[in-house]
């Protein structure tokens, strides 16, 4: 990858994955029409989902998944020690994603139910900067690998990245897509920080607000809106909730 | 000749989620081989609970980041056969579209990316891009071609937005559809390129009889609802799942395992051609012919063979239902719903196998009990029974630790487990 004749600097990549679904990591192997060139301009040493090579030398160490139990909470502490720069990959990692909703539950009930009399060792789920220090968060569910792509450019020609500041409703007017907000169903579009592309609404589901809360957003006004559109206080607080976006740890 | 062997895999590579391999053989004689799985559980069913209808298939395609589709489709299958809903007959074909898109960038990524570097004597793939840059730009193509599918009818390839109990949300412009279908034949020769591939693959020869759990196809190669079957000649209806999985807890791994008529079974790519092959698609047929895949196999490395089989058969069905799309006009895609107090199940063959989700809801369209029962729990006891047997017909002379690892890694990578799925 050259930009006017000039190389960019190489780092080597490795990529981990902690609880979670593991769709951010596959993201990296996904958007097919440049995926060879994004994985010439970067070295992965070690990710074990697609590779045997173990290599425990990497600048860039991106981490998808939240933390929940004790032997990830040292496995990310390997990391990080080794790391010069980690990143949160996706909602899981940022904010504890959907596996965050098992908190509110009693976990030894919650493991007699699933395990009956073989319970399983599990802690209350947390993002990975409640664990170590995190230098970058790429928020989604799953991350765009669009994004990805560029936060990856402004590394390897060391410019620093700025995340949109404004919400998904202007990516998606952009794409004329018709307000699903207006037409009854609850969308956190106005309150959701923007880069995805707006992929959800264009599809005939409102945001669920998986990237996290825009710069700025007013989430009282927003409930006060939802709320003269019918939408009960439930339905409104299960959605803010949904990926642990909104909420005060994120 | 008594040969000793050790074979100690923490954290199997090239498989998704976390899982070891131990097998120790002493004079020749195995030990112990044993496969466990030590992902970390995160609940879903616990967190299902309470759930509105609405969010139940977006909660549950986050279960599993590469049969997301699977996953949803399986949620809203079970949600609607609660409420006694019948969804249009366009929004079924459009489902099955977008279970094609699945099943297609799921096997490739699988053959390409994750099983190929073993038979090539590489890594991974990415040394790969430099020496078989031809194999890789055709897998890409095909993955590529699979994910737009997915993409145009799901509204993204990874957890899908448009697949809604009631049917499906947006229908795709009809000059999207034509353009996929041309670019779906335009794959076809690729995939000719890729079964000449793989008929140079070195499959180990090794068979251990067992059961084959699948959807039972009627008319045609089923991948979502109806009739279950097994090759040892159980048959049940879709809500009674339970009598086909017979689920269980065990201490040594966090997946859970299953049973039916023997100590295990199996169920994926190579359950559904051994119980249904009649009626895969004729290209579908030949190749498996040519690649020398006949029912019933019981050599679990051949479910690559029967991978790539599939992929023919489901880009042929492809074509088949993007021509129907396209020419039903501006047709309804949604029925009404109209939530009520009950049970259902949705079953649906994702790319390891057969899926099951059972909800029971209240009279509110919330969620009042859950259960999931994956493919790779289905499998993970056939996993540990075949590798005692796997181990036993090559402790012979001239086996090496690395060269049994090797196999070993490869016969549970031929299940294609997805592990974080299978402890949800
Ligand atoms: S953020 Fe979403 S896609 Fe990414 S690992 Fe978590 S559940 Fe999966
Ligand atoms: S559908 Fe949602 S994201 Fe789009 S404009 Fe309306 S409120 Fe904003
Ligand atoms: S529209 Fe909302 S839920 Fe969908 S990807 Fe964007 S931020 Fe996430």
């Amino acid at each position: 990858m050259k930009y006017l004749g000039i190389e960019p600097k190489r780092l080597r990549f490795a990529v981990f994955e902690f609880t979670g679904c593991e769709g951010c990591e596959l993201q990296l192997a996904n958007k097919e029409e440049t995926l060879l060139a994004f994985l010439g301009a970067v070295d992965v040493v070690e990710f074990r989902e697609v590779s045997s090579a173990r290599n425990g030398a990497y600048d860039v160490a991106l981490v998808d998944g939240a933390i929940s139990r004790t032997d990830e909470v040292e496995r990310l502490r390997e990391i990080r020690a080794r790391a010069k720069v980690l990143v949160a990959l996706g909602s899981c990692a940022c904010f504890g994603g959907v596996n965050r909703m098992k908190n509110a539950c009693d976990l030894d009930q919650a493991n007699r139910e699933v395990y009956g009399d073989h319970p399983k060792e599990t802690l209350p789920t947390r993002a990975i900067h409640e664990v170590v220090p995190v230098d970058l968060k790429i928020p989604g569910c799953p991350v765009s690998k669009a994004e990805v792509e560029r936060i990856v450019q402004h590394l390897l020609f060391e410019v620093p990245y700025q995340f949109p500041v404004y919400p998904v409703c202007l990516e998606c007017k952009q794409h004329f897509t018709v307000c699903l907000f207006d037409k009854g169903q609850l969308c956190l579009g106005p309150i959701t920080r923007g880069g995805c592309d707006a992929p959800c609404p264009a599809g005939g589901l409102g945001c669920w607000g998986c990237r996290g809360k825009a710069a700025d957003a007013n989430i009282d006004e927003f409930r006060s809106i939802a709320r003269e559109r019918a939408h009960g206080e439930r339905e409104i607080a299960e959605r803010l909730g949904f990926f642990g976006g909104f909420e005060e740890h994120s | 000749m008594k040969i000793d062997l050790n074979v100690d895999v923490h954290h199997l590579t090239r498989v998704e989620g976390h899982g070891n391999i131990h097998v120790r053989v002493r004079a020749g004689k195995v030990e112990e081989a044993r496969w466990d799985v030590v992902e970390t559980p995160r609940f879903f069913e616990v967190m299902l609970k309470g759930k509105h209808y609405t969010t139940a298939g977006i909660l549950s395609a986050r279960i599993c980041g590469i049969c997301s589709i699977g996953h949803c489709l399986a949620s809203v299958r079970a949600t609607e056969s609660a409420f006694g809903l019948e969804v249009p007959e366009a929004a079924k074909k459009l489902r099955l579209l977008a279970k094609h898109g699945e099943t297609l960038q799921s096997h490739v990524l699988h053959l390409f990316f994750l099983a190929a570097p073993d038979f090539l004597g590489a890594p991974s793939v990415l040394p790969l891009v430099e020496k078989a840059p031809e194999a890789v730009k055709l897998a890409v193509r095909l993955k590529g071609a699979g994910n737009r599918l997915c993409d145009a009818v799901a509204g993204r390839t990874t957890h899908p937005v448009s697949l809604q109990v009631g049917g499906v949300a947006v229908l795709p412009p009809r000059a999207r559809l034509l353009a996929l279908r041309d670019e779906l034949e335009r794959t076809l020769p690729d995939l000719a390129a890729a079964a000449d591939l793989i008929a140079g693959f070195d499959v180990p020869r090794f068979e251990r009889e067992t059961e084959f759990v699948s959807l039972r196809g009627e008319s045609e190669y089923p991948f979502i609802g109806g009739r279950l079957v097994s090759s040892d000649g159980v048959a049940r209806a879709e809500h009674e799942y339970r009598e086909m999985t017979n689920e269980y807890a065990v201490a040594s791994s966090t997946s859970k395992w299953c049973r039916l008529s023997r100590a295990s079974f199996a169920v994926g790519p190579l359950a559904r051609f051994n119980n249904n092959h009649r009626l895969l698609h004729a290209e579908a047929k030949k190749l498996a012919a040519r690649l020398g895949l006949e029912p019933v196999c019981h050599n679990p490395f051949m479910a690559n063979v029967a991978r790539l089989v599939e992929c023919v058969h489901v880009t042929h069905d492809a074509i088949r239902l993007l021509e129907e799309t396209a020419a039903m006009g501006e047709v309804k895609t949604m029925a009404d719903v109209a939530p009520r107090a009950g049970e259902g199940v949705g079953a649906v063959e994702v790319p390891r196998g057969i899926l099951y989700h059972h909800y029971a809801y209240d009279g509110d369209g919330r969620i009042a009990r859950a259960n999931c029962v994956i493919p790779t729990t289905q499998n993970n006891a056939n996993i540990h029974h075949d590798l005692p047997v796997l181990a036993e017909r090559f402790a012979v002379d001239g086996m090496t630790d690395e060269k049994l690892e090797l196999l070993c890694s490869m016969l549970v990578r031929s299940y294609d487990p997805c592990i974080s799925c299978s402890v949800h």
